[in-house]
């Protein structure tokens, strides 16, 4: 039986703000265990939550960016449950009025754009982290993340594929980094992503029972979590077994996914508006004003470099996928006019380096300006292509100019006519029977002359002046 | 006249001419609660050593003219009212070792007003209760009749002052808390409007109910008290950046011309025959002062309790989730794990009423049970909200009893948790409206025991509370009797 795929996924991002959602605390990663905590983050009797309006802004941004109509009024609601990391016990979140809702993201598949529903965009605050002591039966409680601001970003089951899933994750991911609202980094849990999977006999309309997905800290590991999990279930269907709702997490040394609890042990939160905050009303006005400081966002600056830089479209999205390379890649061509060449180093040796050390592009030793002079120099021809290969390396490692570099090596190209005349003479008066040869028709030979002529340069001539002069002076 | 007995403008007219000083005051308010203390038993915890010592200081500023509007003025705190270093119990065991690092803010406002504080009283456990018996420090006795209660939640810091035990106190009102024993102890108590006095720093029982106000000797003082605690928190949402107006102001100003409302709802059967006489010569006097009974009815009523027994256990469910055994406060001991430490804490640390309004409003919220309880309630508190909107386009203020009956023997209700929560039927509508409304004496019954009467208005017109409540007082010329403890 063939079966059709469906996909949701509920991702919960951090938000860069300086200070907590409902406290004056740091938001720092890190930091000694409860040293970002104070009286209203941690849960004290009588403490009361004021909202850091940040927070809502920063929201906003991505509501907009996924094209969500932000609601004029929502409001916050408590889930309650307990846990050690919950000191309140109940998760300040939204429930029935979020922020925003009826969004969605393009995405591209099989050369096709494809529209992901986001069914709503809420702000929440974070709960704290438990620490077991592995060598005493005790658990310790750090409750520096609690009240961290998050973003749960929930998307419609539109998704038929685990790659249709990491693509939306990924632009997602994207659009977070390029708002400047999170820092994508995954391994610290400011992206995080939750998965509900089900699968259907193809053409079914009903949804088949799903299953929830969680503890999946990376791309590769949700991408692996639902092929997974999606197998799983159609062994399940096809022999004759049924699908269990429940939440499943997945295990990556085991590389499977495993029951945590069943539909019937899931909790009643209890959900109620929350009395000690007030409805946030949002007005044209201000949702105006977050438009207008919404930077470029990651599609739209791709079709702009295909149309401005005509470049093709690859090579826009590797240079769109870091909205620091996307700068980087603009100032370069701002400064030497070559935008495919700029493409090519970028996306060749400058990359290449910095993946080797696990880099960024903002920790790169050659300046926009380096790299656009040494393109420069290479259109004027006082070096050649190979002779940059070498250069660009010695830039990356010592991060000095390409002029430095060609001076203190004594790198400049030998573009004088008179003195390649020269040595291409001198060339052909000690190779008399190659000549002749060439002469006679061994055309291949003209490689064996030019590697002469660049032995005898060190490499500095001009290829292309070498060639000219070479064919002629060959010819006789 | 001893200096305890005073009110607090008295007391500030002999501080400001030099006659006597704020150690003289503290000393005379502590030698009453040695006298008097261990039979009414209106505190928790007492602050001598931190009381004197700002009388100390108090004395000090005296002499460098620097007096503010509570300096030297003995005042005892709700003991659900954070202090910094000083333990905190809320009347509970779970909390029974909780000392908070901050200060509520009406702590702080009355100490930049020069205030000095007594101690901390004595409470309904979380202040779930109108007897002040759930506490687990043990009962309040009413100073007018020791077999008694004194009302409730906040029953000691309604005795405190009527047992002259401090000059004023501060309480808690979440469904007629400081009214209702302030009523049953003969003093003046006011609940003022929602978001008018700041909430940070007061333990939640129900966060939209709850509102801290003052217990005092007459009415002037409550005006000097409110003054110094109403205004915008920016540290609590749901604070009212509205302007405060000087209470002491509206003290003395007549009512004439004014229409006040008698709601029909208010005056049913099973109220207390004298508190009904007690009343109805109430009403006369107010007429006589200038104001003119107007029938209105708030239709609604029947339902506020109701309403009220869903709502703030709702709230109050999910307030006392964190009191948990992991951060603060009880933590149970030999347990075997994570649940076993939840439920062990919360089995021994909460008392019976406290655990009945942690199911029901457990219940309440419960999916399948939320549209039916919470929800419906929501809906009818609007109802209750809008009945007072209509009433203040007949009248000014309106004119209640407090409570259906007097002060009740200690046990005769804690059987029955139905009759316990009836005694708050007349109060209760106010903080689901969050109006404001004041208790004051309006008479005694044959046997001695003080009856309040209620009055309310719209929101943010405490001013008006005041106005109608002194020209009541000085109208009334009740006699000025005293507990004869």
């Amino acid at each position: 039986m063939e079966f059709e795929i469906v996909i949701g996924l509920e991702v919960h991002a951090q938000m860069l703000t300086e200070t907590k959602i409902f406290c004056g605390c740091s938001t720092k990663f890190g930091g000694a265990p409860n040293s970002h905590t104070c009286p209203v983050c941690i849960g004290m009797p009588g403490v009361l939550p004021v909202l850091n309006k940040k927070v809502v802004e920063f929201a906003m941004k991505m509501a907009l960016a996924t094209n969500c109509e932000i609601n004029k009024s929502c409001e916050f609601a408590r889930k309650n449950y307990f846990y050690p990391d919950l000191p309140k016990g109940y998760q300040i979140s939204q429930y029935a009025y979020p922020l925003a809702e009826h969004g969605h993201i393009s995405l591209d598949v099989n050369g096709e754009q494809k529209k992901i529903g986001i069914t709503r965009i809420h702000m929440e605050e974070d709960a704290g982290k438990l620490m077991h002591d592995e060598h005493n039966p005790a658990s310790y409680v750090d409750l520096n993340r609690t009240g961290v601001p998050l973003i749960e970003i929930v998307s419609e089951p539109d998704m038929r594929s685990s790659d249709e899933a990491a693509d939306y994750l990924r632009r997602l991911h994207e659009i977070l980094v390029y708002l400047e609202i999170c820092d994508g980094n995954m391994e610290e849990g400011s992206f995080r992503c939750d998965a509900n999977v089900s699968i259907r006999p193809m053409g079914q309309k009903e949804f088949g029972t799903r299953t929830e997905l969680k503890n999946m800290n990376s791309f590769r590991n949700v991408q692996r979590a639902l092929e997974y999990e999606i197998k799983r279930q159609q062994y399940l269907v096809e022999n004759g077994e049924t699908v269990i709702q429940e939440t499943r997490l997945w295990d990556d040394a085991q590389g499977a996914t495993n029951s945590m609890r069943s539909k019937e042990e899931a909790h009643d939160y209890r959900y109620f508006p929350d009395p000690d905050l007030v409805p946030i009303l949002v007005d044209d006005a201000w949702v105006e004003k977050i438009k207008k400081d919404l930077p470029e966002l990651p599609l739209a600056k791709r079709e702009r470099f295909v149309n401005d830089y005509q470049i093709p479209a690859y090579d826009a999205g590797v240079l769109t996928a870091d909205k620091a390379l996307a700068n980087y890649y603009e100032e370069v061509v701002k400064l030497c006019s070559q935008p495919k060449a700029a493409s090519n180093w970028i996306m060749g040796d400058v990359m290449r380096f910095l993946n080797e050390e696990k880099k960024s592009i903002r920790e790169c030793p050659i300046t926009a300006k380096s790299l656009a002079d040494m393109i420069r120099l290479i259109e004027e021809g006082t070096i050649s292509g190979k002779m940059a290969k070498e250069i660009v390396e010695d830039m990356y490692k010592t991060g000095k100019s390409p002029q430095t570099i060609i001076e203190e090596k004594g790198l400049v190209q030998i573009t004088d006519e008179g003195e390649l005349i020269k040595s291409i003479t001198s060339i052909i008066e000690a190779n008399p029977g190659q000549l002749a040869d060439y002469r006679g028709g061994k055309e291949k030979l003209f490689g064996f002359f030019v590697g002469q002529v660049m032995k005898a340069t060190k490499g500095k001539a001009n290829p292309q002046l070498v060639n000219d002069l070479l064919k002629k002076m060959l010819a006789g | 006249m001893e200096l305890h007995q005073l009110t607090i403008h008295e007391l500030q007219e002999k501080i400001r001419s030099g006659s006597v000083s704020a150690t003289q005051i503290t000393e005379s308010v502590f030698s009453r609660i040695d006298a008097v203390e261990e039979r009414v038993h209106s505190y928790i915890r007492m602050m001598k050593e931190e009381a004197f010592a700002a009388a100390a200081k108090a004395d000090e500023n005296i002499k460098k003219g620097d007096i503010k509007p509570l300096t030297g003025i003995p005042i005892a705190l709700k003991d659900i009212v954070c202090t910094k270093g000083i333990a905190t119990t809320c009347g509970s065991h779970i909390l029974h070792n909780f000392v908070p690092p901050y200060n509520a803010t009406v702590v702080e406002k009355l100490t930049d007003a020069g205030a000095l504080f007594v101690g901390k009283t004595n409470m309904d456990e979380f202040a779930m209760g109108s007897s002040t018996e759930t506490s687990w420090f043990g009962p309040t006795r009413n100073p007018w009749d020791l077999e008694r209660i004194p009302g409730g939640s906040s029953g000691g810091s309604a005795t405190a002052v009527a047992a002259d035990e401090c000059i004023a106190s501060i309480g808690s009102d979440t469904g007629g808390s400081i009214r209702q024993p302030a009523a049953l102890c003969g003093v003046v108590g006011m609940k003022p409007t929602y978001g008018r006095v700041s909430r940070f720093g007061l333990i939640a029982f129900a966060s939209s109910l709850d509102q801290i106000g003052p217990f005092t000797k007459d009415v002037e003082d409550c005006a000097i008290m409110m003054n110094v605690l109403a205004g915008y928190d920016p540290k609590e949402s749901t604070s009212v950046p509205t302007e405060v107006p000087d209470y002491r102001q509206f003290a003395g100003r007549d009512i004439q011309g004014w229409k006040i409302g008698i709601p029909k709802e208010y005056f049913v059967e099973g109220i207390d025959p004298e508190v009904n006489a007690a009343i109805q010569k109430t009403i006369a006097v107010i007429e006589q002062s200038g104001g003119q009974c107007v029938d209105i009815s708030l239709p609604h009523t029947q339902y506020c309790v109701a309403t009220y027994y869903i709502i703030a256990p709702a709230e109050a469910s999910s307030n006392l989730a964190r009191y948990d055994g992991v951060k603060y406060g009880l933590r149970a001991a030999d347990v075997r794990d994570l649940l076993d430490m939840y439920k062990k804490t919360r089995m021994q640390g909460f008392g019976a009423e406290v655990k009945r309004r942690i199911m029901i409003g457990t219940y309440a919220l419960s999916a399948g049970y939320y549209d039916a309880y919470y929800k419906k309630a929501s809906q009818v508190r609007a109802l209750i909200k809008r009945d007072f909107e209509e009433a203040w386009k007949k009248c000014d203020v309106i004119l209640t009893p407090t409570t259906p009956t007097p002060a009740f023997k200690i046990g005769e209700k804690t059987d029955d948790p139905l009759q316990m929560y009836l005694s708050d039927i007349f109060t209760i509508s106010a903080n689901l409206a969050g109006i404001p409304g004041i208790s004051l004496p309006c008479g005694f019954t044959s046997g001695g025991l003080p009856i309040g009467v209620q009055f309310l208005a719209s929101h943010f017109e405490e001013g008006k509370l005041i106005q109608i409540a002194s020209a009541y007082e000085k109208n009334a010329k009740i006699e000025k009797r005293r507990p004869a403890l």
